[in-house]
C-alpha cells in the first residue's frame, strides 16, 4: 500500500502518526522511498510531456501574440483548419451513427458473426494508421478496379476529402462503440420492452428511452472520437497526397511548415492543435459517465 | 374469454420451455400462473404480451388473433419484476408515457395521470424520479403506468418478487382491492403458493412447461390433480401409501377402522399448533394437531398411537412409490 501511494496525501498523515508510536527507522525508509517514487513520476511526466509542450507554447508566444495570429491567419493555415474541420466533422458524424448502430447490434441482438463484428470493431486499435492508409489506396486508388470505377463516375476518393474521411473514420471507429456498449449492457432491455408494451414503436423507443439512457456515454465517445479525428496524422498523410491548400490538414500543415524551416507557423499551428486537445480533454472530463 | 392460449410450444435452443400449453383467462378475472422457477410461467406471460414468440400455437386477446402482433399493438399492460422504471423521467412522465405516445391532448393526460397516481397513492410523488422512490412505490408507479393506456389485460411478472416480506404482504392485499375497483383482466406470475391462493380467483399450476391443473384456489388446494400439485400447494406427508395434508391426519390412542399403528418420535410445539413426528410402518411422517388435541392425547416421544386420514379429507394414492 505505502509503496504505491505516490500521490496519496492521506497515507502521509498516517505515517507521521506511526513514527511517533515507535518503529521510526522502518517508517523513515518507507517515507523516503515514497518521496523518491513521487519525484521519479513527476520528473518522468515533466520531461516527457510538460517540458516539450511548454517549449512549444514558449516558442509560439515568445515574440508576443502578433506572430501567432499572423501565422494562423495565412491562407494556407486557414485552409488547413477548414480541411481538418470538414474531415473531422464527417468522421465524427459517420462514427456516431455507425457506433450507436453497432453497439445496439452487439448488445441487443444475437446473430451469426456477432463475435466477428466485435473483433472487427477493435481492429483499428491494433492496425497502424499508415497501414490503413496504404490499404485504402490499394482499394480506392485510381489504378484499382474499385477506384477506377468510382473515378469514371466522377468520384475521386484518394488524394481527396472522401479518402481522408474514410481514413479518419477507420482509425476512430472503436471509440463510440466501446463507450456505448457497457452502458447499453448495464441499462438492460426491460425499459425498452416496457415502452413497447405501452405502444411505442422501435424508433420511438430508441428516441425516448434508449438514447436518453446512453446520452452521457455517447457524448463522451463523440468527444473522444473528435479528439482522435482532429489529431490523426499517419493514415491521412498517406491517402491525402499532402497537397498544400488542397488536402492539407492541420497536422500535415505543422509537419510541412517544420520541414520548410517555417518554425513560427509550425509552432503556432501545433499550439492551436494542443489547445483544441486540451479543450476536448476538459469536455471528456465533464462528460465522463459518473461512477 | 379475455385471453385464449392454444397449444403453445416454445423452446430456447433445444430446451423446451412450454409444451402444448392451453389456458383460458375469463374477462375480469384475477389469475395466477403458479409454479416452480424454470417452470415456464414467465415465458407464458411474455408470450401473451408478445415479448416472446411461440414456436407453434396461437394467442387470442379479446377474441382477436394476436399471435403475430407486436407488443406495441396488443394493448396489454405489463409490469416487470424489477419495475423497468424509466429512470430519466419523473413519476408523472413515466405514467404519462403511453398516453403521450398515443398523442392524447395535454389536459386529458394531466387529468388521467393524476387520477392514476391517486389510485396508487403516489399523488405527492409526481415530480420525483424513480431513484427517489422505495421498491414498493416504484412497483405501484409501474402499475399506474401500465393501467394508463387502459389495457385489455394487465400482466404482472413476479410483481412482488423483489420486495421484502412486509411490503409484499401489503401490496398483495392492495392488488386484490385494486382489482376489485378497476376490474381489468389480470394475470400475474408467482412461485409463492400462498400469494396465489390469497390474491387470485383462478390458479393455473405450471411445471416443466406444461399445465398441471387449473382451478379456484380452494379447488387446487383441496382437490389437487396429481401429487406434484398437492406437494407444491402446501405441506404433505405420507401414510399408508397415500399423500395427505398433515392437518388432515387424525390421531387416536384407540385403534380405528382404516388406521395404522404409529409411534411418536418427536413433539414440537409451534405456538398454537403442534407438529407430531411419527414412525408409521418404519416410514417417517408427521401430523399437525392443535395444542388442545396434543394435551388431551398426552402425546410424548415413545407413545404408541393410531393414525388415519380424517374421513372426507382428500388424499392421493401414490402408485409405485
Amino acid at each position: 500500500m505505502a509503496e504505491s501511494g505516490t500521490i496519496d496525501t492521506s497515507t502521509v498523515d498516517t505515517s507521521t502518526v506511526d513514527t511517533s508510536t515507535g518503529t521510526t527507522a522502518q517508517n523513515g525508509t518507507r517515507g523516503v522511498s515514497r518521496y523518491v517514487l513521487r519525484v521519479i513520476a513527476v520528473g518522468y511526466l515533466f520531461f516527457l510531456l510538460v517540458l516539450p509542450v511548454a517549449l512549444i507554447v514558449w516558442r509560439t508566444f515568445g515574440d508576443g501574440l502578433g506572430p501567432f495570429v499572423e501565422a494562423l491567419t495565412s491562407s494556407s493555415a486557414l485552409h488547413a483548419f477548414q480541411v481538418t474541420l470538414v474531415v473531422a466533422l464527417w468522421a465524427v458524424a459517420l462514427n456516431t451513427v455507425f457506433g450507436v448502430g453497432a453497439a445496439l447490434l452487439l448488445v441487443r441482438h444475437d446473430f451469426p458473426g456477432k463475435r466477428l463484428l466485435g473483433a472487427f470493431v477493435d481492429l483499428p486499435m491494433a492496425v497502424s494508421p499508415v497501414v490503413v492508409g496504404l490499404a485504402l489506396i490499394l482499394l480506392y486508388g485510381r489504378f484499382s478496379p474499385v477506384g477506377g470505377l468510382l473515378e469514371s463516375w466522377g468520384l475521386q476518393i484518394i488524394f481527396s476529402t472522401p479518402g481522408m474521411v474514410l481514413a479518419t473514420v477507420f482509425v476512430a471507429l472503436p471509440l463510440v462503440v466501446r463507450s456505448v456498449v457497457p452502458v447499453l449492457e448495464e441499462l438492460g432491455d426491460e425499459q425498452e420492452q416496457a415502452a413497447h408494451t405501452l405502444g411505442a414503436s422501435r424508433f420511438q423507443t430508441f428516441l425516448r428511452i434508449t438514447l436518453p439512457g446512453i446520452r452521457s456515454a455517447l457524448a463522451y465517445g463523440v468527444v473522444l472520437c473528435l479528439a482522435r479525428s482532429l489529431g490523426e496524422y499517419g493514415a491521412v498523410a498517406v491517402v491525402s497526397g499532402r497537397l498544400v491548400d488542397q488536402t492539407q490538414t492541420l497536422t500535415l500543415f505543422v509537419e510541412e511548415r517544420f520541414q520548410n524551416f517555417d518554425q513560427p507557423a509550425a509552432f503556432a499551428a501545433a499550439t492551436a492543435l494542443a489547445l483544441l486537445a486540451v479543450v476536448t480533454l476538459l469536455l471528456t472530463r465533464l462528460l465522463r459517465p459518473k461512477d | 374469454m379475455a385471453i385464449e392460449v392454444r397449444d403453445v410450444n416454445k423452446s430456447f435452443g433445444t430446451t423446451p420451455v412450454l409444451r402444448d400449453v392451453s389456458v383460458d383467462v375469463a374477462s375480469g378475472s384475477l389469475t395466477a400462473l403458479l409454479g416452480p422457477s424454470g417452470g415456464g410461467k414467465s415465458t407464458l406471460l411474455r408470450v401473451i404480451a408478445g415479448l416472446e414468440h411461440p414456436d407453434t400455437g396461437t394467442v387470442r386477446i379479446s377474441g382477436v388473433d394476436a399471435t403475430r402482433l407486436s407488443p406495441q399493438r396488443r394493448n396489454v399492460g405489463f409490469v416487470f419484476q424489477h419495475y423497468a422504471a424509466f429512470k430519466h423521467m419523473t413519476v408523472f412522465r413515466n405514467v404519462a408515457f403511453g398516453l403521450e405516445i398515443r398523442k392524447r391532448p395535454k389536459d386529458e393526460i394531466r387529468r388521467r395521470v393524476m387520477e392514476l397516481l391517486e389510485l396508487v397513492h403516489l399523488e405527492r410523488m409526481a415530480d420525483r424520479y424513480p431513484s427517489q422512490l422505495s421498491g414498493g412505490q416504484r412497483q405501484r408507479m409501474a402499475l399506474a403506468r401500465a393501467l394508463a393506456v387502459e389495457p385489455e389485460v394487465l400482466l404482472l411478472d413476479e410483481p412482488f418478487g423483489a420486495l421484502d416480506a412486509q411490503v409484499r404482504k401489503e401490496l398483495r392485499t392492495w392488488l386484490r382491492r385494486l382489482h376489485d375497483e378497476v376490474h381489468v383482466t389480470t394475470v400475474f406470475v408467482t412461485h409463492d403458493q400462498e400469494e396465489a391462493i390469497e390474491v387470485a380467483d383462478t390458479v393455473v399450476v405450471l411445471a416443466d412447461g406444461a399445465v398441471e391443473q387449473v382451478g379456484s384456489p380452494s379447488d387446487v388446494y383441496d382437490n389437487p390433480a396429481n401429487p406434484f400439485v398437492m406437494r407444491f400447494l402446501g405441506p404433505v406427508t405420507e401414510i399408508g401409501g397415500s399423500l395427505v395434508r398433515p392437518h388432515d391426519i387424525e390421531i387416536s390412542t384407540e385403534p380405528r377402522p382404516g388406521g395404522d399403528e404409529a409411534s411418536v418420535t418427536r413433539v414440537v410445539r409451534l405456538g398454537f399448533e403442534v407438529r407430531v413426528e411419527l414412525l408409521v410402518d418404519g416410514r417417517e411422517a408427521w401430523a399437525q394437531v392443535t395444542r388442545g388435541t396434543a394435551e388431551q392425547l398426552a402425546l410424548a416421544p415413545g407413545a404408541t398411537v393410531h393414525v388415519r386420514p380424517t374421513p372426507g379429507a382428500r388424499s392421493l394414492a401414490l402408485t409405485g412409490a
